[in-house]
């Protein structure tokens, strides 16, 4: 086995207000092959994008990482210089966040924001970085891309606009894409063209990508591997198909009970009580227990090990491997 | 067959999306409209809950805004139990629920009062306080939560007091406006639940609007699908998702990721929702339409049998049952 593209290992966030220190991610672990899709799912809350963005240190003030450590292509970033940091972002690890609308710049044209980008990062002259912008534009589906080249953010639909941010963030050919909620904000018609658009590409480019989303949905299209969020820590990790036909965790499995079918009817959808606990208002032990209907009182006692099984693992300690 | 509670007739909605008028005498533009809504008719039958469902755009909360008398058709005629919206509007017998339940509940105000303001609206006198601890345990609360404020409740919670008070004037009629569309799907599950039951127990009739397919097919027992402001098919749900007839309704339900039927390596629709300033002429989804041919570019195709589309109409014998 070559050695993984990125490893977290054990990655802590807390974040200083004045009511103490709140741990926001709790020992969050996983890696990534290169050329993998891994979706990382979970609940508004879990620390997903948080996750995504402590690997591109955009943590916001007053966040900040407290333990473990990110491997990158051989060597640590959790601690690098804002400097450094910021000649990896762009170049080696490219960003997709949300809304398009915030990661374009809406004064600059279209062409100008990828030649810009290019030649910040890529030893190209002017001429040779507008070609490879007009290839990257085609490559993500713009017709007449050469005449695009002109326009401005505005003059392009949600869809349009999350292309040309995806050409943006493979300009520089990074090794790692990090997608955050890449469709969210998109028709379901028009997000099914970015999910295949991104899968598509990132094999081309033989790139990662780890996809941060809510939508179990777009996970089990998109990914190859899914680790599933809950209260700042991974309570499962596993091949998608096996995770969502035979969830291990019982988190995953009330995930996916509760989310309606297009192909069966059911008369009720399973419903798990209450709601995720608070930043700072986490039980003590598996965060999950006082929601869960396995749970039982050595739960609660200190906080449950990934316990391993093939390629699937599971953060619970009642739960037998499936 | 039961019979029609809300009969909307011929309805159309503009919206004055017009530049100000120096410089539409500058640059010698004329004023220009949104057609959010196009020539709507529909019937929604006691105790039913009917879908509606559709891209962003497509007019369908204009439309559920328009059903409660939120907005007034600028063409057309919109009937409830035979007479005006707006009366049975200020009776209390229509109400609606909304996307945001952050945005909907006013903050400085208690649970108690939020949930009792349609009770005293209605001269309810009496015991409100009595009457809004029932509420709150029918929705799933405590009684005591009635004295916090909504700042104290997660979204999911939240949506439940929005519920108790939608119902609290034992309206005959819910619009359900992508109510569970700002929950986590854990809590969506809850609330789809909860609305589930309440309209069982409480003989309620519903309009459900949502962009989720899954979620209206959960929840619906017909479903309208509207593209452009316009009524592209409807039918009764089981029949809609088993033998979807419209292209739009079809690419719609390939086009959504179920992760209990991943399909990886379908062919993705192409093109996005044009204008709704400037639809195309004739139907409007026939750029976007692997069966369109010359007479959709030119005809409006009407509603037929459920379906506004040329090429089913020409291809199914009308007869036949729907499907192939």
């Amino acid at each position: 086995m070559s050695e993984p593209l990125l490893e977290v290992d054990r990655l802590g966030v807390e974040f200083v207000t004045r009511h103490g220190d709140l741990r926001a991610l709790d020992g969050v672990s996983f890696s990534m092959a290169q050329g993998e899709i891994l979706g990382l799912v979970g609940e508004s809350g879990a620390g997903k994008s948080l996750t995504g963005r402590a690997i591109i240190g955009l943590i916001d003030q007053p966040g900040r990482i407290c333990g473990g450590t990110i491997t990158f292509e051989g060597r640590r970033i959790d601690n690098l210089r804002s400097a450094d940091l910021r000649k990896l972002r762009g170049k080696r690890i490219g960003t997709i966040f949300q809304d398009p609308l915030t990661s374009l710049d809406p004064l600059q044209r279209i062409g100008d924001q990828l030649v810009e980008t290019i030649r910040a990062h890529l030893p190209l002259n002017a001429a040779q970085a507008r070609e490879k912008a007009i290839a990257l534009l085609g490559e993500v589906g713009l017709p007449a891309a050469a005449d695009r080249m002109r326009a401005w953010p505005h003059e392009f639909s949600g869809g349009m606009r999350q292309r040309v941010v995806i050409a943006l963030a493979l300009a520089c050919d990074p090794s790692l894409l990090i997608a955050d909620e890449p469709t969210t904000a998109l028709d379901v018609s028009v997000q099914a063209q970015i999910i295949a658009l991104l899968r598509r590409l990132a094999r081309a480019h033989n790139a990662s990508v780890l996809l941060v989303t809510h939508d179990m949905g777009v996970i089990a299209e998109a990914a190859d591997r899914v680790a599933v969020m809950y209260a700042g820590r991974v309570v499962e990790i596993g091949p998608v198909a096996d995770v969502i036909a035979r969830p291990w965790h019982p988190y995953s499995r009330g995930l996916m009970g509760s989310i309606p079918s297009l192909r069966e009817e059911v008369d009720r959808l399973t419903q798990i009580p209450g709601a995720m606990p608070r930043i700072g208002a986490r039980p003590e032990g598996c965060a999950y227990a006082p929601r869960c209907p396995k749970a039982e009182p050595r739960c609660r006692m200190a906080a449950p090990p990934m316990i391993e099984a093939g390629p699937r693992a599971a953060a619970c300690i009642v739960e037998p491997a499936p | 067959m039961s019979r029609a509670i809300l009969s909307v007739q011929n309805a159309r909605r503009l919206f004055d999306v017009s530049k100000p008028w120096l410089e539409r005498r500058l640059s010698g533009e004329g004023r220009r409209y949104v057609h959010a809504v196009e020539e709507i008719s529909l019937d929604i039958l006691a105790g039913e809950t009917l879908g509606l469902v559709g891209e962003s755009g497509s007019g369908k909360s204009t439309l559920g805004r328009m059903t409660v008398g939120l907005l007034a058709p600028t063409a057309g005629h919109i009937a409830f139990e035979g007479g005006e919206v707006a009366e049975a509007a200020r009776a209390g017998r229509l109400q609606m629920i909304f996307q945001d339940p952050f945005a909907s509940l006013n903050p400085r105000w208690k649970v108690v009062d939020i949930v009792g303001e349609p009770l005293l609206a209605r001269g309810g006198g009496g015991d409100v306080k009595q009457r809004v601890a029932e509420l709150l345990t029918l929705v799933g609360l405590s009684p005591v939560d009635g004295e916090k404020y909504p700042h104290e409740f997660s979204g999911g919670q939240r949506q439940r007091i929005a519920i108790a008070r939608a119902i609290a004037g034992e309206p005959d009629f819910i619009v359900a406006d992508e109510p569970t569309s700002a929950l986590d799907v854990s809590v969506q599950a809850q609330i789809l639940n909860l609305l589930r039951d309440l309209q069982r127990r409480l003989g309620l009739t519903m309009l459900f609007i949502t962009h989720n397919l899954a979620v209206i097919r959960h929840m619906a027992d017909r479903v309208g699908v509207m593209y452009l402001g316009r009524l592209v098919e409807i039918a009764p749900t089981r029949e809609l998702f088993a033998a979807p007839r419209h292209p739009y309704t079809r690419m719609l339900i390939e086009a959504i990721p179920d992760p209990h039927a991943p399909k990886r390596d379908r062919a993705p629709i192409s093109g996005e929702i044009p204008s709704p300033i400037d639809p195309p002429p004739g139907c409007a989804f026939h750029p976007r339409c692997p069966l369109a041919f010359d007479r959709c570019r030119r005809e409006l195709p009407k509603l037929i049998g459920g379906v506004a589309c040329h090429a089913v109409d020409e291809v199914e014998p009308r007869t036949a049952s729907p499907g192939g």
